[in-house]
């Protein structure tokens, strides 16, 4: 009797494929060139290719590779949004990289690299492959916060998180070993279908590995309690770094999130994971919001900016529905524009000596560079929910999701929320508008819209922040068809 | 010009683009030219919709003008749709027609600031303009939203625009025992716009929420479809919705008890106040009522919130709008006082006299604004009252300016303020002789207080001398506008006179296609003997609290000054605004404040710290970032989401 071997079906996978061979290539070119910088824009290449063929996969394929993977629509999407951001992190680094002196091959190749594993999280359909995909994005996430080993903040950034990410990983693989004990599998629909028909109702073996597993998701999203980690390594890491994984590791955390709750423990433990994620929602939403107020630096500011997002997210994902997911995804893609674009203008205010910004270096930005800080205004206004911005849409459809679902009061701290978080980023406002420049000209490094990559990044977020607030029909049709 | 209304708000925004970017190179002529030109095309082609509209039979005047498909999803279908009706295009030409002004004065007004700070304010002026258009011809509750948010956002700007300002101390009132009642200070411009901003967003919170509310019972968004189904909701419904709108105007209106924003919003620049005042911003809370009045036809609880809540605020403002010391200031609280009676007027249903005292108002608040601008151009930007006196001798065009101002105000007979007063006090009467009582003192503390101020300002002897000789008059660019804007004060009223005259109100009959078709028709409750006694009766007080003014503060200081005395607690309330920013400051400002820091600090750090080692106060030293880690941090952290975790477990196993 002959073995009988799979058949390979690689077509989910070709994104990932594109980019983990990109990542290699990049290295492999680092040997060879001089230039890093030609690097940045290899891989940028890489990044766009990937893209390229993301768009041809749509609207998506079945799973494959032993229903292992599936790039249905939603996957797409999220790699839609993982590219995007990766594509912004390229022209950020590519800038700020070389003012820092900080140019080197490996950079890009391992921002490549943890794009793959976002890539993988994301069409993963067996939490081995989330696993997989999780350590393989957040293992270069680690490097990359260290990655400017001159400075003692980025180092100590790049223990904080490899130290309690690994912390994290612990309770995540113990809720992977806990649900493959209640449900016999790590297929992320068998384990449904088991929970649903053959499971015990109210198993306390697959709940506590249903918490266990959302301690690992809270803590690569940053949910309130397992956010700590966030403002401390957003304002160590290398600006551009926190650029890329405020988004990118924040999304793919999400984006399988939502595949676990809704394939894996619905519509068995539908009524259990919504009240905890209602309650995790709230919590980190008025957590981050509140604590954003005080703070002083703006990369710290904006780290718990991204922890009352995250929980805005989350809104979504506690609607338990089509309408919920879709303004998820609405939500990270908004998301992805204003955050990335904020911090990109944080890398273009951060001195060549500096590692991080407080708000008095954004003093009189509106003289300095009126382009920059009319950017960072849309950024800023957008966080807040104004319209006709693409952040009021996305706060809309997520909240809109939650009264339908019958958590009104969830949409009514949302709208609280958003409010009171006015404060904090009107505060950067008044700084780049209602304040005389502190710093002398000659200190300034002189950003020149027209030629620099940086300028580049932001421009592009910033076009995205408004066109898609004022055409916002174009995503929501996508949407329709995820 | 009616399917091409979009360009009133297209022509403003293109003013800003050109402005915003090429304005530094561009040199101050250009710039204003832009500035008012781009306005003045908006004025104009509002004017030609109008007249157009009005060729049209009645029941056909109402235009949607459908741009794009905003969005669509599911059954909900929002498009960037502008409406042009009798309500719309009325507000149109009055926020341009005005704002139109208010930038010609700003060409001179704003004439000392270098060529960058010039370009800058006639860009925002220009997009504070915009925004406010597309507010009142948006044609659903979003776009309403969209011009009701970025209105916020510019007046932030504005207001904060001379951002290099502080706060300004001001000298403490002696009186005539000797002793001193200090004055609260004058806060700061950027701390101002924030304050706007902020206190504003409050407001909004409400309004979104009502957004929601309605999206969530009608399922949809749009006006006409909105008001069409109105009827057929619950009554518990329709009231929710109504109120949480108004919580937004509350918010926007500056009435109580989100009053506290306005005043401060006086740090501005002065054409920016007019702005603010006389054509943009507040009045779109009284007209977003107006507008949603099919709503508040069906919701008698929040009309009667709406009228109650107008009443109160007009006295209340009124009252401290007495003894202000800051010329701007006591215009500011009789804006508030002012949105006062059209919150009154709407809240017990007649819009017409809302929308009509909205206009006059809009008329000679500018006036006034612009008239105060000059005397602190002549100045040299002192505008406490105290060191006035006597200007009407140097300064003859902006004092007679001032005074028709003044008298429109104080409702003196045959001003515009008169007759739009009076129509919303008539009303009153009808509705409830409590709430006229409560507008009718409030008229007579409105004759009071604006007399004090124009007869300490620009009546009797000066009081300081050297400031004195400096001034002059300003130059016909700034006094132009006045001049206009006093003949539209003067004969503002002759859009809406009395029915008891016996000649048709124009602006109530223009208005009636709006208001009528929902509104039951008009229905007279009152003899003409009571209207011909109502109205002598306005008259009446506007004159006796005029002379009563001339008699406290031209004649017998004497008497006003030991009466000061006599009523020093009074005073002392009235000067510090019913304390009501002091306790919002306690409550919200440090009370907000603390909780964040705990929770930042407290809670992120400190608290765990406490818990774990008392080492924690080595992290608060300096440069922080090695000590936190040397310090151990990462168990901290660690204990912190252990703790999650377990919670997390309990809570989902033992339920």
């Amino acid at each position: 009797m002959r073995p009988q071997l799979p058949t390979l079906d690689l077509v989910p996978l070709y994104p990932l494929l594109v980019v983990t061979g990109w990542a290699v290539l990049v290295l492999l070119a680092d040997l060879f060139v001089q230039h890093k910088r030609a690097l940045g824009y290899l891989a940028l290449t890489g990044v766009i290719v990937a893209a390229v063929v993301t768009v041809a996969l749509w609207p998506g394929v079945p799973t494959s590779f032993q229903n292992m993977a599936i790039s249905d629509g939603q996957a797409l999407f999220f790699n839609l949004v993982f590219l995007v951001t990766g594509a912004l992190g390229l022209l950020v680094a590519i800038e700020y990289l070389e003012r820092k002196d900080l140019q080197r091959g490996e950079y890009y190749a391992l921002l490549m690299f943890s794009l793959a594993g976002m890539i993988a999280m994301a069409a993963a359909e067996d939490l081995l492959i989330v696993f997989l995909g999780l350590e393989m994005m957040s293992v270069a996430l680690y490097v990359l916060s260290g990655s400017n080993q001159r400075d003692m903040s980025s180092i100590e950034a790049a223990m904080k998180y490899f130290i309690l990410g690994s912390f994290a990983s612990a309770f995540f693989l113990y809720g992977i070993a806990l649900t493959y004990a209640a449900a016999g599998s790590t297929n992320l629909a068998q384990i449904g279908s088991w929970l649903s028909g053959r499971g015990i109702p109210k198993d306390p073996v697959a709940l506590t590995g249903l918490s266990l597993l959302l301690v690992g998701f809270g803590f690569k999203v940053a949910l309130v309690p397992f956010h700590w980690w966030t403002p401390d390594v957003y304002q160590g890491a290398p600006t551009s770094v926190t650029a890329f994984m405020s988004v990118g590791a924040k999304a793919a955390g999400f984006a399988t999130l939502t595949r676990v709750l809704y394939s894996a423990f619905s519509p068995t433990f539908t009524t259990d994971w919504v009240t905890v994620a209602a309650v995790l929602a709230a919590v980190t939403m008025t957590f981050g919001n509140l604590a954003a107020l005080v703070q002083r630096d703006v990369k710290r500011l904006l780290g718990y900016s991204s922890i009352a997002h995250a929980g805005y997210v989350l809104v979504g994902i506690a609607a338990a529905s089509p309408v919920g997911v879709r303004g998820m995804l609405f939500y990270i893609l908004a998301y992805a524009f204003m955050t990335a674009g904020a911090f990109a203008v944080a890398c273009a205010v951060e001195r060549r000596e500096q590692s991080t910004t407080t708000l008095a270096d954004y003093a009189g930005l509106a003289q300095r560079s009126p382009l920059l800080a009319a950017a960072m205004l849309l950024f800023m206004l957008s966080l807040i929910g104004i319209p006709p911005l693409i952040g009021f849409w996305s706060k809309l459809f997520v909240f809109r999701a939650a009264v339908e679902a019958n958590l009104a009061w969830l949409a009514v701290l949302g709208v609280l929320n958003s409010a009171l978080s006015a404060y904090y980023y009107a505060g950067v406002v008044v700084q780049m508008y209602l304040r005389e420049p502190g710093r002398s000209p000659a200190e300034e490094v002189a950003f020149r819209p027209w030629r620099s990559a940086l300028a580049v990044a932001v421009f592009l977020a910033a076009a995205a922040t408004v066109v898609l607030g004022l055409w916002p029909g174009a995503v929501v049709n996508l949407l329709m068809g995820v | 010009m009616l399917h091409s209304i979009w360009l009133v708000i297209a022509a403003p925004l293109a003013g800003v683009l050109l402005n915003g970017l090429l304005g530094r190179h561009l040199g101050r002529a250009f710039v204003g030219l832009v500035g008012v030109g781009s306005v003045g095309v908006s004025f104009v082609v509002g004017a030609l919709a109008l007249i157009e509209l009005g060729a049209l039979p009645a029941a056909e005047r109402s235009i949607g003008v459908g741009m794009w498909d905003w969005i669509t999803i599911g059954s909900l279908q929002v498009g960037m749709t502008l409406r042009a009706d009798a309500l719309s295009l009325w507000m149109v030409l009055v926020v341009s027609g005005v704002s139109l002004l208010i930038h010609l004065y700003s060409v001179g007004y704003m004439g000392h600031e270098d060529e960058r700070m010039f370009a800058r304010f006639f860009a925002y002026l220009n997009l504070f303009v915009a925004s406010m258009l597309l507010l009142v011809l948006a044609d659903n509750y979003l776009l309403l939203y969209a011009g009701w948010e970025l209105v916020g956002v510019c007046s932030y700007l504005l207001i904060g625009f001379w951002f290099h300002k502080g706060d300004e101390e001001q000298a403490p009132v002696v009186l005539v025992d000797g002793s001193q009642v200090a004055v609260p200070p004058n806060l700061n411009p950027p701390d101002s716009g924030k304050k706007a901003f902020i206190v504003t967003r409050f407001g909004d919170f409400g309004f979104a929420l009502g957004v929601f509310l309605i999206w969530s019972t009608f399922g949809t968004l749009n006006f006409t479809d909105v008001f069409a189904a109105a009827p057929q909701v619950p009554t518990a419904t329709i009231t929710a919705i109504t109120l949480l709108l108004f919580m937004g105007a509350i918010g926007k209106s500056a009435q109580l008890p989100l009053s506290v924003w306005l005043p401060d919003a006086m740090a501005g620049p002065t054409p920016v106040s007019a702005l603010i005042h006389a054509a943009t911003m507040v009045t779109a809370g009284v007209y977003m009522v107006a507008r949603n009045h099919v709503l508040y036809d069906l919701a008698p609880t929040s009309s009667l919130v709406v009228a109650i809540v107008g009443a109160v605020t007009a006295l209340y403002a009124a009252t401290i709008a007495l003894v202000q010391v800051d010329l701007k200031r006591v215009l500011a609280y009789s804006t508030i006082s002012q949105l006062g009676y059209m919150f009154l007027a709407v809240g017990v249903g007649a819009y017409a006299a809302g929308m009509f005292h909205l206009t006059t108002h809009a008329f000679f608040k500018a006036l006034l604004f612009l008239a105060a601008g000059s005397v602190m151009h002549a100045l040299h930007d002192v505008i406490d009252i105290r060191r006035m006196g006597g200007l009407r001798r140097k300064m003859p065009v902006t004092w007679l300016t001032f005074l028709v101002g003044a008298l429109a105000l104080a409702g003196f007979p045959l001003t515009a303020g008169f007759f739009s007063k009076d129509e919303i006090l008539l009303k009153a009467f009808e509705f409830s002789p409590w709430l006229w009582a409560v507008g009718l003192l409030t008229a007579l503390v409105t004759a009071l207080y604006t007399f004090r101020a124009l007869i300490v300002a620009f009546w009797g002897q000066p009081r300081d001398w050297p400031l004195y000789e400096k001034a002059h008059e300003s130059p016909p660019i700034m006094t132009a506008p006045l001049a206009i804007l006093a003949i539209l004060a003067l004969l503002g009223g002759l859009l809406g006179l009395p029915i008891v005259f016996g000649v048709p109100n124009w602006l109530s009959e223009w208005l009636a296609p709006i208001f009528a078709a929902h509104a039951p028709a008009e229905k007279h409750m009152l003899s003409v003997t009571t209207e011909w006694l109502l109205l002598g009766i306005s008259a009446a007080v506007a004159l006796v609290g005029i002379a009563l003014a001339y008699w406290l503060y031209a004649q017998r200081g004497d008497i006003t000054a030991r009466l000061t005395v006599t009523l020093r607690p009074i005073f002392v309330l009235l000067i510090n605004k019913y304390y009501l920013d002091d306790i919002y400051n306690a409550v919200f400002a440090r009370g907000g404040q603390r909780l964040a820091a705990l929770l930042a600090q407290g809670l992120d750090k400190a608290a765990i710290d406490g818990i774990v080692d008392g080492g924690a106060r080595l992290f608060v030293r300096g440069g922080a970032w090695l000590t936190q880690f040397e310090d151990g941090h990462i168990p901290h952290y660690a204990l912190g989401m252990f703790v999650g975790a377990l919670v997390l477990v309990a809570y989902l196993v033992l339920r």
